[in-house]
């Protein structure tokens, strides 16, 4: 045991290195991750003004030494919106991609193993998929009033079937083991069932997906900025930079611009680092996808 | 056979229920379009007026299953705002859709498979790295940012295409081609990404199988062996996600439209919901949802078709 | 192309009534028909009946396809359009409107009084200004097929102004089966049948996508020149289409390639982009402009405070305000008057606290008024630029001065349906709103619903105020030009008093066009008298 622990501990190193040998790509993603949330964690200090704080007769300035990246049309300091931009769009991601995850196991679990209620939840879960997410999220965030919680929760409603239907794929292949039949045959609780057999298996291929949904999420935000029906314009989140600069795309390129790279670039490193995971964690699916 | 898709069209009663009752219930959250039909300067009277003459100020279980009632006998309502029944706005808006989403898949196939099937022969190899990080910058560049890149690039600098616009094919179909090439490469990008991706990883697996590595080692010519055996049977994958990719089209049909200024289905829903015009936006809602369970039930049927081994 | 900056401060700095480069009447008269003009209008078009709802697309749809008995001319007079003239009794009880030889309906039956009485009539009771003549109103009656006599309880003096009123809502002239139709009600698709210079072609609408009208071949214009909406309504061209662009910068792009015409609305800051383009031309068509507004709620706290809300006022300034809706210098203009500054009324009377823009004036204010910290609820517009920027500036300003702001964002669709509520900020209910006017709906006490003091019976926000209301009668009734002035001043005064909302500037609006498109005519967008080269 202690031999076995001391040998994982001093080939860490070594393991690490191999991993990015093997993982380039989820490793380059990963590194562009970390640095994307330090600076959102350090966005006060990071920031050169409030990024909020309006100033119209110098709007629309080129970068300066003052205002590194330019100003936006309202006289904001575009560096400091786009800092505090990392903010809102990793809370957006990560809280949908949790969130979705957290409800969509729940429902799937029960789902697959409480039969008669499978086929109502199921029925609805293709309900929910049927309706295209997008429509969906528009129409939720504009007949409950735009906020960052809304807009979460807009986003987070149709990646949820997609979760249910994963676990119960999960719950249904596991379900028919011998060791889950032995379980339920000496009466033990369902809950215990669930939380010991089953939901290990589930983890892998959430985890997976979780990085999907966080990615898309970023996305499907700054998509709805772009329809005005995203987080409030207050709030400085990329897409909300990019929806007002579109208009000032020839103008003043520099307020589409880097909330643009930004943008791009933290889904890309997400979408990276779960190609990554993905062939680590589940190489079933790996091999499927 | 026949019993199957009977089963499968009974299923979609219930599915179709749900769509209506979120639909419904959902939009009913935050009031009603009386205030926005009555204008800037209406007074109160003239919107209660409105709201009266619309049968909005009734239950809202009332209005549900008038609504429902309605839609049995194949009614989808008439628009709050032009008083045109529902069905003819959509019959209006359908075609620039309908083209669009035609253009992007053949599109979407043609590159998209080649690409996904070379990735997989050049497993592990530069090329297979290139075109899986071209697939992830597709998923990853907003579509509207890609839309506008087009423009600036194509249509205001090098004036090889029209800004905006759509034009039916039966009218004119130069005019037609002409104005579909941009809308249709920026909507491809995410779908090329997908397909690609899920080509790819269906063929490798299909290589590592037996009977392929027989075929290889009897010495077949490698590109019989990927395009007869390996694509053949990597043909369920690949139609699957094309079906699921429809939901995730019609996301960026709305965005597309926008930025080319095609009228379709599109933004035909994005402005009712803006206006809160409920008949657009639930028969529409109701609609993508029929189209999108109706196209995966025949994806289903091509399954049998081009996968002896599935069976009902 | 260039912005003609001579039309601009014409419209600005000079009176309205001499903001005229006119005389483009002239030009056209020889012109053939020919051709179709491509406009990008500001707004889809979707309710079609421009009595039954304000929009101003829906007064831009009426002016293509009705006629109006009377019409304003650029001096902002009533002159005669549909109706031949009027004959005013002695006592100014009795006005006589004869209706002018060749009038039709597009479906060619003749228009007579018959007609007329009744779209009188349901105008009246939606439109503010009818809403007033009304009241002043003993009968509207036809005397033969072409003459139609309005009688009066008492003597008013803007019974031509009111029927012959230029913005929204404008008495447009209908077909009698469609003009009994109830306000509540719209006239449909089928229904857009009127007297005016073009027809609605019903087989080619597309809500939301396209609009498109033809050249009504029968229509005879009257022959004086074109004036505003007054004068010959001569139309040079075959069809008009409205063309819907979602996207602000495809539709300049449009513009610049040539795949349109005609841009009603280029925003401020494409202008420099619109500079640039060979073959397109910018103007300002409207020498009354624009004026923001934010709008106060008068029954609910913290916003029944007077104090509280002449402290925001104070707050503000309007520089700040008009370079964060509007950003382009040559297209606003400060303005403190409660009138559109350059016109009549325009006056200096009690605005010294719209000019402060001092923050700790504004804090000493709030203190003086008794405000405790309660929440301040804005309904801050989401989807409508240069509201989202007054929201944004008004709630900052504000915070600043120590108030507890909740600036709530959402659409337009749902602010139109929030502001209705008039329960406390706790209950949904609102404190301040945003939007702006066309300066036309602006000009007088009476004409201007913002100033009305109706309690229930006026613009959202329910200012309850007596005196107001009296010096509005007295206005409208008023004998002479120097008895309205000083009532107008009265108003501005008392309106100031009360602050019933912050007006935060006036701004212009350009219109981009290609260069073989003259003879378009100041505002509201009108398409008479446009022709299309080549």
């Amino acid at each position: 045991m202690t031999i076995a622990a001391t040998r994982a501990e001093s080939s860490a190193f070594v393991r690490t290195l191999d991993t990015v040998r093997h993982y380039p790509l989820a490793t380059l993603g990963a590194l562009i991750l970390v640095t994307i949330v330090v600076a959102a964690l350090c966005a006060p200090w990071l920031w050169t003004a409030d990024p909020t704080a309006l100033a119209p007769t110098r709007r629309l300035r080129p970068p300066s030494e003052a205002n590194w990246l330019g100003t936006d049309h309202l006289g904001r300091d575009v560096w400091s919106r786009l800092v505090h931009g990392a903010r809102v769009s990793l809370l957006v991601g990560l809280a949908v991609a949790v969130l979705s995850v957290a409800i969509g196991l729940v429902i799937g679990l029960v789902a697959g193993f409480i039969r008669w209620l499978d086929a109502v939840v199921m029925r609805i879960m293709d309900g929910l998929m049927a309706i295209p997410g997008i429509l969906l999220a528009i129409a939720l965030v504009s007949v409950s009033g735009a906020s960052t919680f809304t807009v979460i929760v807009a986003i987070m409603v149709p990646e949820i079937p997609r979760v249910v239907r994963l676990v119960r794929a999960v719950v249904l292949s596991v379900r028919e083991e011998p060791y889950v039949e032995a379980a339920t045959a000496v009466g033990t609780p369902l809950y215990l069932t669930l939380i010991r057999h089953v939901l290990p298996n589930c983890i892998p291929p959430l985890i997976v997906q979780a990085t999907y949904i966080c990615a898309s999420a970023m996305l499907t935000e700054a998509i709805l900025s772009f329809l005005g029906a995203g987080t409030p314009p207050t709030i400085p989140s990329w897409g909300n930079m990019i929806a007002e600069g579109r208009l000032l795309f020839q103008i003043a390129p520099w307020n589409i611009l880097w909330p643009g790279i930004a943008l791009a670039l933290t889904i890309l490193a997400v979408n990276v680092l779960g190609d990554g995971l993905r062939d680590r964690l589940d190489p079933r699916i790996a091999k499927r996808m | 056979m026949w019993w199957f898709i009977l089963q499968r069209i009974v299923a979609t009663i219930p599915v179709m229920g749900v769509v209506a009752l979120v639909v419904f219930f959902m939009l009913r959250l935050s009031g009603d379009p009386a205030a926005i039909l009555a204008g800037d300067t209406a007074t109160q009277e003239q919107i209660a007026g409105i709201r009266t003459a619309l049968g909005l100020d009734q239950p809202i279980h009332i209005q549900f299953f008038t609504w429902i009632w309605q839609i049995v006998r194949g009614d989808l309502g008439v628009s709050l705002f032009t008083g045109l029944p529902v069905t003819t706005l959509i019959a209006q808006r359908l075609e620039p859709t309908v083209m669009l989403a035609t253009t992007t898949i053949i599109f979407s196939v043609i590159v998209a498979v080649p690409l996904g099937v070379l990735a997989a022969w050049k497993a592990g190899t530069w090329i297979d790295r290139a075109v899986m990080i071209l697939a992830v910058i597709g998923f990853s560049v907003p579509v509207f940012v890609m839309g506008y890149f087009l423009i600036f690039g194509f249509a205001i600098n090098l004036r090889w295409f029209p800004v905006q616009g759509y034009t039916s094919p039966f009218v004119d179909f130069a005019r037609f081609t002409n104005q579909i090439v941009l809308p249709t490469l920026t909507l491809s990008a995410i779908y090329i990404a997908l397909i690609a991706r899920i080509t790819r990883a269906s063929v490798i697996e299909v290589l590592n199988e037996d009977y392929i590595r027989t075929a290889r080692a009897k010495g077949q010519i490698e590109r019989r062996v990927l395009f007869v055996h390996a694509l053949k049977n990597a043909a369920v994958p690949i139609v699957t996600v094309i079906g699921l990719g429809i939901a995730l089209l019609i996301g960026g049909v709305v965005v597309t439209e926008s930025v080319y200024n095609i009228p379709g289905l599109g933004r035909l829903v994005v402005d009712a919901i803006t206006r809160r015009d409920y008949p657009i936006i639930q028969g529409l809602i109701l609609f993508f949802a029929f189209v999108y369970i109706l196209l995966n039930l025949i994806i289903d049927l091509i399954y049998t078709m081009v996968d002896p081994r599935i069976r009902y | 192309m260039k912005v003609d900056r001579r039309q601009l401060m014409a419209g600005a700095a000079a009176t309205a009534a001499t903001a005229t480069l006119g005389g483009t009447g002239a030009l056209a008269q020889a012109a053939r028909p020919s051709g179709t003009l491509r406009v990008i209008p500001h707004a889809s078009l979707t309710i079609l009946d421009p009595v039954a709802t304000t929009g101003y697309i829906v007064r831009n749809h009426g002016y293509l396809i009705y006629d109006t008995l009377f019409a304003m001319d650029e001096q902002l007079r009533p002159q005669p359009q549909m109706a031949s003239g009027v004959e005013i009794s002695q006592d100014r009880l009795t006005y006589r409107i004869g209706l002018r030889d060749g009038l039709a309906w597009h479906d060619g039956s003749p228009v007579t009084s018959a007609d007329c009485v009744p779209s009188l009539t349901r105008w009246g009771r939606v439109d503010g200004l009818g809403q007033r003549l009304m009241s002043y109103v003993d009968s509207i009656e036809t005397d033969g097929p072409r003459t139609i006599v309005i009688k009066l309880k008492r003597p008013y003096g803007l019974v031509l102004h009111s029927i012959g009123k230029l913005s929204t809502n404008v008495p447009f002239m209908m077909p009698r089966r469609f003009a009994e139709k109830p306000t509540t009600e719209r006239t449909t698709a089928d229904e857009q049948i009127g007297s005016g210079p073009f027809r609605f072609v019903r087989g080619e609408f597309r809500p939301g996508a396209r609009v498109v009208y033809e050249r009504n071949p029968n229509y005879v214009p009257r022959s004086e020149p074109p004036s505003n909406a007054a004068g010959g309504k001569r139309v040079n061209l075959e069809r008009v289409e409205w063309i819907n662009f979602p996207d602000p910068t495809t539709a300049l792009n449009a513009l610049i390639s040539g795949e349109v015409d005609y841009y009603e609305q280029v925003p401020a800051d494409l202008l420099q982009i619109a500079a640039r383009a060979p073959g397109v031309k910018t103007q300002n068509f409207n020498p009354l402009g624009n004026v923001g507004m934010a709008r106060f709620n008068h029954l609910v706290a913290p916003s029944n405070n007077v104090g509280v809300r002449r402290a925001i006022a104070q707050a503000l300034n309007q520089r700040e305000l008009l370079q964060a809706m509007i950003g382009n210098a040559d297209f606003l203009r400060p303005c403190f008057s409660v009138f559109p500054c350059g016109t009549t009324f325009d006056t200096q009377i009690g605005n010294a606290i719209m000019q402060q823009g001092n923050l700790d004036a504004a804090r000493a204010t709030l203190r003086a008024s008794g405000y405790n910290g309660e929440r301040l609820v804005l309904l801050a517009t989401t989807d409508i630029p240069i509201q989202t920027a007054m929201a944004q500036v008004v709630a900052d300003a504000c915070r600043r001065i120590g108030m507890n702001v909740d600036a709530q964002a959402m659409d337009w669709a749902t602010v139109l349906q929030r502001r209705t509520s008039r329960n406390p900020v706790d209950q949904g209910g609102w404190n301040m709103f945003f939007t702006w006017w066309e300066g036309a709906d602006l000009l007088d006490p009476v004409v201007q619903f913002a100033l009305s003091g109706a309690g229930e019976r006026a613009w959202v926000g329910w200012p309850n105020d007596p005196q107001m209301e009296t010096l509005r009668s007295q206005f409208a009734e008023a004998g002479d030009a120097a008895e309205q002035k000083r009532l107008a001043d009265a108003v501005q005064a008392r309106a100031l008093e009360q602050m019933y909302q912050v007006y935060t500037g006036m701004f212009f609006v350009a219109t981009g066009f290609r260069d073989n498109v003259s003879g378009i005519l100041n505002a509201p967008p009108f398409f008479w008298n446009i022709t299309k080269r080549g």
